[in-house]
């Protein structure tokens, strides 16, 4: 009896995706062809191999492991919406924080499959599972950020269906949940700590192999997460009439702002150690802000993403212009193709190139790899709008119980 | 059909059928459908090699044996034999002596089962100038191409799998597909190995190789004296990297590359035996390894036996 | 007068007697084993040398060969000649410094001579090719397998094709 209620209830919120105007079903039908796009291309792949990236020997890792780790810092910063929230009681943030941890869930979700289409042989993934396989734990930091990651999500999900169930029910939800969004607070930072060890502990790449590395992370997660957020609040306000007070976007957008700071900061450390210290581990450096040999693909990628975040950062931190739409906007969206670029490629392939043995490969991705990728942010793109279309109307109160 | 099941509802299926609609049912999701003996599913569920008891190992082998001869239409042996006792192996390479002939890299294909397309090497030879740098990674040539070697002004340094004691790719599988045997060999399990390519990222050496394709090679040219953790036949996507011929040495053979080099720059042997030539090399020699800063401790030592 | 060289003679003899009497124990003591090699790479119908040159006298002087041999032009040991090395009784023997005769088996004697602490490293399986068993039966090569004794130096060789270059992987 309990259960048909429960599934009843279910299908009560799931008629809710199904609702919507001629614009939302276009919508859903392009990101199904992304989609539809990016599995055949997949399967593809599955065939052929790997052998059809442009992933070899020398740069083993690309677009999928770049994306993965870009998106794992999109997930963290779920929190910085939570630390004002709920810590500090900041109420206009408090109100809207619940489609941050939708956006984390969606975000690690994407981690997943962008990792599951990286691997070789994805059908032995439960080889990398605790009890089932034979997980590499603690030895292996890639068996840690499987468990963190899962651990992340597994505690959004229910922090997500927990508050929906007690507003849906009419109910307070802080009183009891409490306890577990603080616990959020220390696992988002640890799943980008963890991400980013997974590089720092590699000394045969001397790039990654910085401490500054996860304190790198952490700085601009805090700024293209929440960057992401204002842009989807924006559109969430624009789209369900909703209200979101915009003391809590001018107030992310000074967070972002500060993340920012630090992130500009550590980068110029960064770069005085390497460059004047001028080791053999200046290469990869070099390699990506000047290029080597002749070899500069990456070079105005990397410079592209450095002016922008600085426009960025002035942008978001003077009054003026953070408080004004337009450039708001600006600032965010300069600032997530920053990080996008810095977190993204920009921190995989100058692992790589050159390589142990100092032979550089310089990494295009293929149009296959392009193709699987957008599918995945297609995919990305229809779970976070299910989960709003669903979620919304009970956040609203116009599903009840 | 032999094999009628009803159903609750009286609905008569025959297996069949209802393994087609299931097999339909799943085209999507790129299973071999061929495959649907239960020899798939023995293989996907096969266990860690290091996990298996005597008896589990041989079915594995022998399963794996009839598959091998039907792909390759010829019998290929798959040996498993352990460690030997007090043995800890050891690899040398003179750069004094080396001429850079790459006659190495091909023996090592040619025993170790390599896919021929798309290529795999498990040895790199490295070229570098006589002069103000040296031993300067940055400014090696790997794709040197003279009419003759050794050229004048150069010399030249394979590098392979350097077998570390304290090696960082096994730190990083996350599956415990690559461990260290008591010998010091690393070997990969290949029905284990899930290819997410962390050990690559971490090998300081670029020893490590990926099957990016499914790993082709002609029957004939296939070595059929194979041992389970070394050059027996690969998948696609999975890591392999040179395991010093373990089917050979653990046999008391040398490994190919040694009993191929025209100069006789490469030596193997056993390090807990003070009368070995690698040992003998170590004592006598100038001796180094590669990277030692990052605490790896290969077990390949290169030396110079003389100057000239 | 004749005292005086008869005592030169004699003790020409002892020192003579003694070097090769001590040789002969070094190298006894030095050579525990035979080693195990492959035939000496003679020129096809080139052995064994008294086939020709049983009968023909020896011509101690240096000189352009001509008639036979003529692909031998000495570069190894600056004013070297054929009898260095070669006996010139009997040609299908080696002749040691000491006088000792040696086959063309043991050729490495011959070189050990000079290069000792090559000589040294060869023994030990370090200066080389070895084949066989790292813990057992070993093949060695002979000098003159790698070294041709008249140019020793070694042979260039044409290199085996470079990798293919990642992008070239498809």
């Amino acid at each position: 009896m309990v259960q048909a209620v429960a599934v009843k209830k279910f299908f009560i919120v799931f008629r809710e995706t199904l609702r919507g105007s001629n614009k939302y079903y276009a919508w859903l039908a392009f990101l199904s062809f992304l989609i539809l796009l990016g599995l055949s291309a997949y399967i593809d792949q599955l065939n052929r191999g790997l052998i059809s990236t442009a992933m070899r020997d020398q740069v083993s890792w690309g677009m999928y492991i770049s994306n993965f780790t870009f998106l794992v810092g999109v997930a963290a910063a779920a929190v910085y919406l939570i630390i004002p929230a709920y810590v500090y009681k900041f109420k206009p943030i408090k109100e809207v924080a619940l489609f941050g941890e939708l956006l984390a869930i969606t975000a690690i979700t994407m981690c997943i499959l962008f990792i599951m289409v990286d691997m070789g042989q994805p059908f032995r993934v439960w080889h990398i599972l605790p009890v089932m396989g034979a997980m590499n734990f603690p030895s292996s930091l890639l068996a840690w950020d499987v468990l963190v990651l899962n651990g992340y999500l597994t505690l959004n999900i229910i922090i997500v269906f927990y508050v929906l169930y007690r507003i849906s029910h009419g109910k307070d939800y802080l009183p009891s949940i409490w306890p577990l969004i603080i616990l959020s607070i220390p696992m988002a930072v640890s799943i980008h700590t963890v991400t980013a060890f997974l590089y720092n502990g590699l000394p045969a790449r001397p790039f990654w192999n910085a401490s500054i590395v996860a304190p790198r992370f952490i700085a601009s997660a805090f700024c293209s997460g929440p960057a992401l957020m204002l842009i989807i609040f924006q559109i969430i306000r624009k789209i369900w009439k909703l209200d979101i007070e915009n003391r809590a976007i001018f107030k992310i957008a000074e967070l972002v702002a500060y993340a920012m700071a630090i992130n500009l900061f550590l980068l110029g450390a960064e770069v005085f150690k390497e460059f004047y210290s001028g080791t053999i581990h200046v290469y990869p450096i070099k390699y990506l802000y000047f290029g080597l040999h002749g070899h500069a693909n990456l070079v105005p990628w990397i410079w592209a993403a450095t002016v922008l975040n600085i426009i960025a950062f002035i942008l978001l931190l003077l009054p003026k212009t953070r408080e004004n739409f337009l450039t708001l906007n600006m600032g965010c969206a300069f600032l997530i193709i920053g990080v996008y670029i810095e977190k993204g490629m920009g921190l995989v392939i100058p692992g790589f190139v050159p390589d142990t043995l100092g032979e550089i490969y310089e990494y295009i991705p293929t149009m296959q790899e392009m193709v699987v990728t957008v599918g995945i942010w297609a995919a990305g793109a229809l779970m976070y709008t299910l989960l709003l279309k669903a979620t919304i109307p009970i956040y609203t109160g116009k599903v009840k119980f | 059909m032999s094999k009628i099941r009803s159903n609750p509802s009286g609905v008569k299926l025959d297996r069949r059928t209802f393994l087609k609609g299931a097999a339909l049912g799943l085209a999507g999701t790129a299973l071999p459908l061929d495959k649907t003996d239960a020899s798939f599913w023995e293989a996907f569920f096969q266990k860690h090699f290091r996990e298996m008891n005597d008896d589990e190992k041989k079915k594995v082998i022998q399963r794996l044996e009839k598959e091998y001869e039907q792909k390759y239409k010829k019998a290929i042996h798959i040996g498993s034999e352990k460690p030997m006792p007090g043995v800890l192996f050891g690899y040398g390479l003179d750069l004094s002596r080396c001429i850079g002939c790459r006659r190495c890299v091909y023996a090592c294909v040619k025993e170790n089962n390599q896919s021929i397309d798309p290529q795999v090497h498990w040895i790199t030879v490295l070229r570098f100038k006589k002069g103000e740098k040296w031993i300067d990674l940055e400014e090696s040539e790997k794709y040197y191409n003279p009419q003759n070697v050794p050229e004048p002004g150069y010399f030249y340094m394979p590098v392979q799998c350097q077998q570390c004691e304290n090696p960082p790719c096994v730190r990083a599988c996350p599956t415990q597909a690559t461990w260290k045997e008591p010998d010091g060999i690393i070997v990969i399990d290949y029905n284990w190995c899930i290819g997410c390519r962390y050990c690559m990222a971490a090998c300081p050496y670029g020893a490590r190789r990926f099957n990016w394709g499914e790993p082709k090679r002609p029957a004939e040219e296939i070595n059929p004296n194979t041992h389970y953790l070394g050059n027996r036949p690969r998948y696609k996507g999975v890591v392999e990297k040179c395991t010093f011929c373990v089917q050979r040495t653990r046999n008391g053979r040398y490994p190919a590359c040694v009993e191929i080099c025209p100069v006789g720059a490469r030596k193997f042997g056993n390090l807990l035996d003070p009368q070995s030539e690698i040992r003998y090399a170590i004592e006598h020699k100038r001796v180094f390894r590669l990277k030692e800063d990052l605490n790896t401790n290969p077990k390949f030592y290169y030396f110079f036996a003389y100057g000239r | 007068m004749g005292s005086k060289k008869k005592s030169f003679l004699l003790s020409f003899g002892l020192f003579l007697f003694l070097l090769l009497f001590s040789n002969a124990e070094a190298v006894e003591q030095d050579i525990p084993k035979k080693f195990f090699v492959p035939p000496p790479p003679f020129s096809p119908g080139i052995y064994p040398c008294s086939q020709c040159h049983a009968g023909m006298p020896a011509n101690a002087k240096p000189r352009k060969l001509e008639m036979m041999h003529q692909d031998i032009v000495l570069k190894h040991m600056p004013g070297g000649w054929c009898f260095n090395c070669h006996n010139p009784d009997n040609r299908d023997k080696l002749r040691l410094a000491n006088g000792q005769l040696i086959s063309f088996e043991e050729s490495y004697l011959l070189c050990g001579q000079c290069h000792g602490t090559v000589f040294r490293d060869w023994k030990t399986g370090l200066h080389g090719k070895r084949t066989g068993m790292w813990n057992g039966e070993k093949q060695y090569l002979l000098c003159v397998h790698c070294h041709w004794p008249h140019e020793p130096t070694f042979r260039q060789l044409q290199p085996m094709p470079p990798p293919a270059r990642p992008s070239n992987i498809k």
